[in-house]
């Protein structure tokens, strides 16, 4: 049955023709119940950026270099964030070193080496339910180990290894994903030719898997330095006034101050709290953009 | 040369006449010619996966600077055989050779053999082309590399071995260029290329231009023929006009249930020079393939 | 002209000694990464059985009363339950405020969304995942609890720190979780189921919630059972929105605390080790560690029962 161009459809095929006028009300409830469901989350974020924002930005610009300058104070207006930004950074840097050599070198292992079987398979369990391991139990397992029973006290080396452990299950998962993302051909071409397994993976399957692994570890790390619970549990301070010049001085963190201002009474404190998180969101952008980036530029397109 | 390769159509008169207008107008050059040394010998060879057995009773030889075609309907295990001989093969789990296969009168599964050092001898170039994410150069650089060739100078060999695929004239300007981003037919004249740069004894090549147009199969055919003069080659095709107009000897594999299974065998249904096998086959199976009636 | 090579002999030439050394040093990596599991199990355990030592386990299972001793924590009540009814409130309230905005965002992706709508969406959802907990926690504090919840319900009936702002904060926060894990489960299923709906006059509403839903059930649970370890193992938002007072009820305005928000309340004071105080730390863990891990192995299985299905 063709309709000519232009004429209306016939009134059988019209909507609601027969389906009932309250059936077709409630596609289209469902559907906005649907949509606003979603917006909420996304209303949610927009409320609390602009909370932030709102709170934080006045006093981020009245003197932006005294409060990246100066340390914590009793007296609001003059609180800075040197410690615990600084404090951050080495502790990335640190934690850094630290797990991608570890995270790169279990991935591979696990990848290309392991054989098939099942302890090979409770390796691997073990590491995607280690990355679901709260936090704070890898806070508990930086005090009792590093900074207790190994003596390291609340200290960057400390807290690094915490990080790094922490973080270790996210790159390992990272990294087995990329080198999986490298065709099977490849490897096929490089053995035909008379590599061994290694030097496959050293020179072609390593260098393909690298922009999709260093993704993974950057999205890793940043998710770390926003960590706070972890830190607080080894017992990084939130009153020093020193900067670290040695793995084994104490340091303090970013998040670490957010929480202690956060916690105060004082309204100015809230300010400052609001101030130190725009600092440490926009690092946190920074970061995913630079993660974003290597992968958009960087990844191979099979 | 090119001019008397025959085209072959399925829909003008019979197959195997055509084939045999193919292989009678490749010239008597091959005939009289002196027997050349055997670079392999399969003896009774059988290939299992795990219990299954996807091959047996493997006998034939191949011959130094020859072409030598597995040709058979899909499963006969062609594949399978031609990576036994690089032993790329090893690498699939649970596969297993029984019988022999001689490489120059060295057993090529005996004790101390190393696969790797098998393969910097017995190349291969696969179905699709995979060269490397990386530049042209790079890609025909790194086999030396990898298996510690110390060459004059690498920039020759890369330029040697690309004029060997037939490949120079087109990419000499674009050296450092991405490998990717080559047509299908010139990836697989750098994948050769990469094999060649070794300096193998043997090429295997499963199906080299089954996924490349009729043009770039042409050429690649083409490049047969003269590598053939510095390597031995032994190739799997689906294609058998392709096997008679290039091919010094051709195997036909078949695969036939085996008792009790079920499960399709692949077997050697018989082997000879291409023109025998072409226009007198001993075996009716192998004139039922060459003339169409199945496969 | 034949190139020969110089030998054609295949036997192994040179031991490969370095590589062998590289391989095994991968294979430690790898088993570094037992080791922190083996860690995190031994210095739980080590220090609650001590725990236990000084306080018996039924005690502590059973007690309602949270209220360590001072100083090293001898004499102090150790009752476990008020801090799992806060731990549950907010597993609950976080379920309550996370699920129904997870689904119907995974719906609206899988099923409704365009392409364009899509690729807007996602990026927002993992931004939202980004977001430190403790900023999260902030803007429970200084948001929900004053500009929500108290206009809305009462200046009077909503305490400054309460159970309702942490389990909204927790929410949201799940919400990424559980919205992109169903959403691929949607995704997973077959379009032909749909397609044969479709072809019956199905709408979209009846695809969705008679078709997809169902055959996406056991990815969509996994989700949720992950998001609710998530809210079991959060704790800044919840120490800083929800309070820091161990009691039993079902008031959400009320303050609580959590299992989590107990540990980080300890070590901001002085615990030496050894001390019951500091020993009760590893108790607590062990018992978080426990639900999650349960929690996660159980959520696991359903994932790869439910990829199998469609594979």
């Amino acid at each position: 049955m063709t309709a000519a161009a232009g004429t209306a459809a016939p009134s059988a095929l019209r909507r609601g023709a027969t389906r009932t006028g309250v059936v077709v009300l409630v596609d289209v409830a469902f559907a906005g119940l649907l949509f606003v469901g979603t917006i909420v989350a996304v209303i949610a974020l927009a409320t609390l950026i602009w909370t932030i924002l709102d709170a934080g930005w006045a006093r981020l610009v009245s003197d932006p270099a005294a409060f990246l300058a100066n340390y914590v104070s009793r007296i609001p207006a003059n609180a800075g964030i040197k410690a615990g930004l600084v404090g951050s950074a080495y502790l990335m840097v640190l934690t850094a070193l630290l797990c991608f050599p570890v995270g790169v070198g279990a991935a591979v292992y696990l990848e290309e080496f392991a054989p098939r079987n099942r302890l090979t398979n409770f390796v691997e369990s073990n590491i995607s339910n280690l990355a679901g391991v709260p936090s704070v139990v890898y806070g508990l397992l930086g005090l009792g180990i590093f900074a207790r029973f190994l003596r390291m006290g609340p200290s960057l080396l400390a807290g690094a290894l915490t990080l790094a452990v922490m973080s270790l299950p996210v790159i390992i998962v990272a990294g087995r994903e990329a080198i999986r993302a490298v065709p099977e051909e490849i490897r096929l071409g490089a053995y035909a030719l008379g590599a061994t397994k290694w030097q496959a993976v050293r020179s072609q399957v390593l260098p393909a898997a690298l922009p999709g692994t260093l993704t993974g570890t950057i999205l890793a790390l940043s998710r770390a330095i926003g960590e706070t619970a972890p830190l607080l549990v080894i017992g990084l301070p939130i009153v020093i006034f020193t900067l670290p010049n040695d793995l084994r001085d104490p340091v303090s963190a970013l998040p670490l101050l957010i929480f202690n201002w956060t916690s105060r009474p004082q309204p100015a404190f809230a300010e400052a709290a609001a101030a130190a998180s725009i600092v440490l969101l926009a690092l946190l952008l920074a970061m995913n953009a630079v993660a974003i980036f290597i992968r958009n530029r960087y990844t191979i397109r099979w | 040369m090119t001019e008397e390769r025959t085209k072959v159509s399925q829909d003008e008169g019979r197959p195997e006449t055509r084939i045999a207008d193919v292989v009678r107008a490749r010239g008597d050059a091959d005939q009289g010619a002196p027997p050349t040394e055997v670079v392999f010998r399969l003896d009774d060879v059988h290939v299992y996966y795990g219990s299954f057995l996807a091959l047996r009773g493997v006998n034939l030889d191949i011959h130094q600077n020859e072409i030598t075609a597995f040709i058979g309907p899909s499963g006969c295990g062609k594949s399978t055989l031609i990576r036994c001989l690089n032993r790329m093969n090893d690498l699939i789990p649970g596969a297993r050779v029984e019988g022999k296969i001689e490489y120059h009168d060295q057993d090529l599964y005996g004790d101390g053999v190393d696969p790797v050092e098998v393969r910097r001898r017995i190349g291969m170039v696969f179905q699709k082309p995979n060269p490397f994410p990386k530049s042209i150069y790079e890609n025909i650089a790194y086999g030396p590399r990898v298996i510690g060739m110390k060459p004059g100078s690498m920039d020759e060999l890369v330029e040697q071995s690309l004029r060997r695929a037939a490949l120079w004239e087109e990419v000499k300007d674009k050296l450092k260029q991405n490998a990717l981003a080559l047509s299908g037919g010139q990836q697989q004249r750098l994948c050769i290329a990469r094999a060649i740069a070794v300096s193998p004894d043997v090429i295997l090549m499963d199906e080299p231009a089954s996924a490349l147009d009729p043009v770039s199969t042409g050429r690649i055919e083409d490049l047969m023929e003269q590598l053939k003069r510095d390597y031995t080659i032994v190739i799997v095709t689906h294609n058998m006009q392709q096997a008679a107009r290039i091919s010094d000897r051709t195997a036909f594999f078949n695969a036939e249930p085996a008792e009790g299974t079920g499960d399709r065998t692949g077997l050697l249904v018989e082997f000879d020079s291409t023109d025998t096998l072409f226009t007198h086959p001993t075996d009716r199976r192998t004139e039922d393939y060459i003339t169409g009636r199945f496969g | 002209m034949a190139t020969k090579p110089q030998a054609l002999s295949i036997t192994r030439r040179k031991a490969r000694t370095g590589e062998r050394v590289i391989i095994n040093a991968l294979f430690v990596c790898t088993v570094l990464s037992i080791a922190v599991t083996v860690g995190i199990v031994a210095v739980l355990l080590f220090d609650a059985v001590e725990f236990f030592q000084e306080v018996d386990l039924f005690g502590f299972l059973t007690g309602t009363v949270w209220a360590p001793g001072a100083g090293a924590g001898e004499g102090g009540q150790y009752g476990v339950l008020p801090l799992l009814n806060g731990t549950a409130m907010i597993a609950i309230g976080s379920l309550v405020v996370g699920l129904p905005l997870g689904v119907s965002t995974a719906i609206y992706l899988s099923e409704y969304a365009s392409d364009r709508v899509r690729g807007y969406l996602k990026p927002t959802l993992e931004v939202l995942a980004g977001i430190p907990t403790v900023v999260v926690g902030y803007f429970a504090l200084q948001f929900i609890t004053p500009d929500l919840l108290r206009p809305i319900f009462g200046r009077d009936n909503v305490f400054i720190f309460n159970a309702a702002a942490g389990s909204i904060a927790v929410g949201l926060m799940i919400v990424p979780i559980i919205a992109s894990i169903s959403e691929d489960a949607m995704r997973a299923v077959p379009s032909s189921l749909r397609e044969a709906a479709y072809g019956l006059g199905s709408t979209k509403r009846q695809v969705s919630l008679r078709v997809v839903v169902p055959a996406a059930l056991s990815g969509i649970t996994a989700s949720v059972i992950l998001g609710v370890s998530r809210a079991v193992g959060e704790t800044m938002a919840v120490t800083i929105a929800a309070g820091n007072t161990p009691k039993i009820t079902w008031n959400f305005f009320e303050s609580i605390q959590t299992l989590t928000a107990s540990i980080a309340q300890t070590v901001q004071g002085e615990a030496a080790t050894g001390t019951v105080r500091y020993n009760a730390l590893f108790a607590l863990g062990m018992t978080l560690f426990l639900i999650t891990l349960v929690m996660n192995i159980i959520s696991g299985r359903i994932v790869r029962r439910y990829r199998q299905v469609y594979e």
